[in-house]
């Protein structure tokens, strides 16, 4: 069976085990880094088109609001900015709820999805699978809607037994649209500048 | 405030064992007699704060720079490995004393998941407390973990309690044993529910 | 060959790792809120299970007694971090899903338990066959708790919801019902299959 046992055979084999496992792992950390990269790609894609308009192509930018920063993918489709998805993270009921908040320019929410969640499975977790609630973020439009849930006099329909995650959801989506009146404020202001510059 | 909140949060709304079900094993192994369970749950303490104390010295300064991350697992689990050994002689020669009481549950300790479960948790998950969700800094790690500990240690102090009252109780054959452990587990669980959503 | 089938199918009711032998009780308690993700703790389990008694039983000969354990504990590490790049790369939903306890399988008691009690002293084909036969058996057993808790928890079978509508009893999917489901669970497996 087992070898017998001496200083120098038990650091040379330990040794060795150590030294082989770690350059199979780098070899394969190397071979899978790209189809991980590509999956982590793939599902932020994912998660912006599902809640933009057809776009042509994205950019990643970051803006600061109120101290906090926000990263966000502005669609641009023929020259033209579409929307904004902007990443959106507040505390729910388990942990941090981090969502994608797709905005259009005229700051209408276009669709909602989420990133990244810690709530219970069952109750808050439905934020991500419940038809009824999701649907409801399709086309929200803050100026024709108030944007707090029922219970506290808004229009967004809770989720069943979970108010505090629905409220959380509410806010990551208020938060978001400051952001987006905050990108798009600075985009006119500059538009202005520019006009101003011409004459 | 923002500790205060982690120890809440580690101990009851988050108990290691009735929330996120980490050291399990030595949990129905070792609770029959409450002065084990008292052992174990302070060699578990000792261990899990350390380790997490190193381990998050060592991804910090050693695997992050040198973009090393995929070798986390193994890196953690051989210096859990090696500080348990090494807690071993140590309190042998330190304290006999203290050898005596926990010295029998060090080498239980290198496998239970608990002390890896932290040690990774606590460099890979963003926590909130209270605040924006962040990752811990080095105080925060090792109170979360000490907390944590604790609650295992609480956990362990009041199901040993259950168990020695069970012992003496006529429990139908099928379920002597581990399954009637189990059932007053769960019991506890959906006690210790109570408290979820208290701390975010 | 009839031996090495038969290694096989004592890892499924003989020697069942969870209900038998009760190891692992850990991702058994935790990833089972479904069946479909009970089932893809088993196989991940399985898949370092097989590979890593069959590394084992290779290099048993040569290593040293006094560090064995540790040998071991990197060489089953070793495959459980290329699980976990498998699974980033090409199950990226399942593997957040499953979260802690896949690095966690570094630590499943069965994995070294199986290093220690077999392969260390079995030929790699005997090994790989042992290592088969407790993983189905492990994802049997986590499959079976995965379908009774979303069946009493969420009302669906593998995602299909036959009650309509979301109304389970939702501490089955929460940490008490994963005691209790499990401790019952145990408790037919004795009345039925331990014949003493």
């Amino acid at each position: 069976m087992a070898a017998q046992s001496n200083l120098k055979n038990m650091v040379m084999v330990l040794g060795l085990t150590c030294l082989l496992c770690s350059a199979i792992l780098g070899g394969a950390y190397a071979l899978t880094k790209e189809p991980i990269d590509a999956a982590a790609v793939a599902k932020t894609n994912k998660a912006i088109g599902a809640v933009l308009p057809a776009f042509d192509e994205t950019t990643y930018e970051s803006v600061d609001v109120d101290g906090k920063t926000y990263n966000y993918y502005k669609a641009v489709k023929g020259g033209e900015t579409v929307g904004y998805a902007v990443e959106s993270t507040v505390v729910g009921f388990g942990g941090p709820l981090s969502l994608m908040v797709g905005v259009t320019p005229d700051g209408v929410v276009h669709n909602t999805s989420v990133l990244s969640h810690a709530e219970t499975p069952g109750l808050g977790a439905k934020c991500n699978t419940d038809a009824k609630f999701m649907a409801q973020w399709e086309g929200f439009d803050p100026s024709a809607k108030i944007l707090s849930v029922k219970k506290d006099g808004g229009d967004v329909d809770a989720i069943t037994a979970s108010t505090i995650t629905s409220r959380a959801y509410t806010e990551a989506v208020k938060n978001a649209l400051a952001a987006v009146s905050v990108i798009s404020s600075g985009i006119e202001k500059s538009n202005v500048e520019e006009e101003k510059a011409h004459e | 405030m923002e500790y205060f909140l982690i120890i809440i949060s580690a101990i009851f709304v988050n108990n290691i064992v009735l929330a996120q079900f980490l050291g399990i094993c030595p949990y129905l192994g070792v609770s029959n007699k409450l002065s084990t369970a008292t052992g174990m749950s302070m060699a578990v303490c000792f261990v899990i704060t350390l380790a997490t104390l190193v381990t998050y010295l060592i991804n910090k300064y050693l695997l992050v720079p040198f973009q090393l991350e995929f070798l986390q697992t193994i890196a953690f689990i051989l210096v859990i490995a090696a500080l348990v050994q090494m807690v071993e002689i140590v309190l042998k020669k330190v304290s006999p004393s203290l050898y005596q009481a926990l010295g029998i549950f060090l080498p239980l300790i290198t496998t239970n998941c608990a002390v890896l479960g932290v040690a990774i948790t606590v460099v890979t998950k963003e926590f909130t407390f209270g605040l924006p969700s962040h990752m811990l800094n080095l105080g925060e790690a090792l109170v979360y973990a000490f907390a944590t500990s604790l609650g295992y240690g609480l956990a362990m102090v009041i199901f040993a309690g259950i168990r020695e009252h069970l012992a003496m109780n006529d429990v139908p054959k099928a379920f002597k044993g581990v399954p009637i452990a189990l059932v007053s587990v769960g019991i506890l669980a959906l006690a210790f529910m109570g408290f979820s959503g208290m701390v975010k | 060959m009839s031996k090495n089938f038969k290694l096989i199918t004592e890892g499924l009711v003989k020697n069942n790792p969870t209900f038998v032998l009760l190891l692992g009780m850990c991702p058994t308690l935790a990833t089972t809120t479904s069946a479909i993700n009970g089932l893809s703790m088993g196989l991940a389990t399985l898949f370092v299970l097989v590979l890593s008694n069959m590394a084992i039983s290779l290099i048993a000969p040569v290593v040293p007694d006094k560090v064995h354990i540790p040998v071991y504990i990197v060489v089953i590490a070793t495959f459980v971090t290329l699980l976990q790049f498998l699974m980033q790369a090409y199950t990226p939903a399942m593997y957040e899903t499953l979260g802690l306890f896949i690095p966690l399988i570094v630590v499943n008691c069965i994995v070294l338990g199986r290093a220690e009690a077999f392969a260390s002293k079995n030929g790699v084909l005997a090994s790989a066959c042992d290592g088969i036969g407790v993983g189905l058996g492990f994802t049997g057993s986590l499959t079976v708790l995965g379908l009774v808790r979303e069946i009493l928890g969420s009302g669906s079978v593998f995602g299909w919801n036959f009650i309509g509508g979301n109304d389970g009893m939702l501490a089955f999917v929460m940490a008490p019902g994963a005691f209790l489901c499990l401790g019952y669970l145990m408790v037919l497996f004795n009345r039925f299959f331990k014949k003493n």
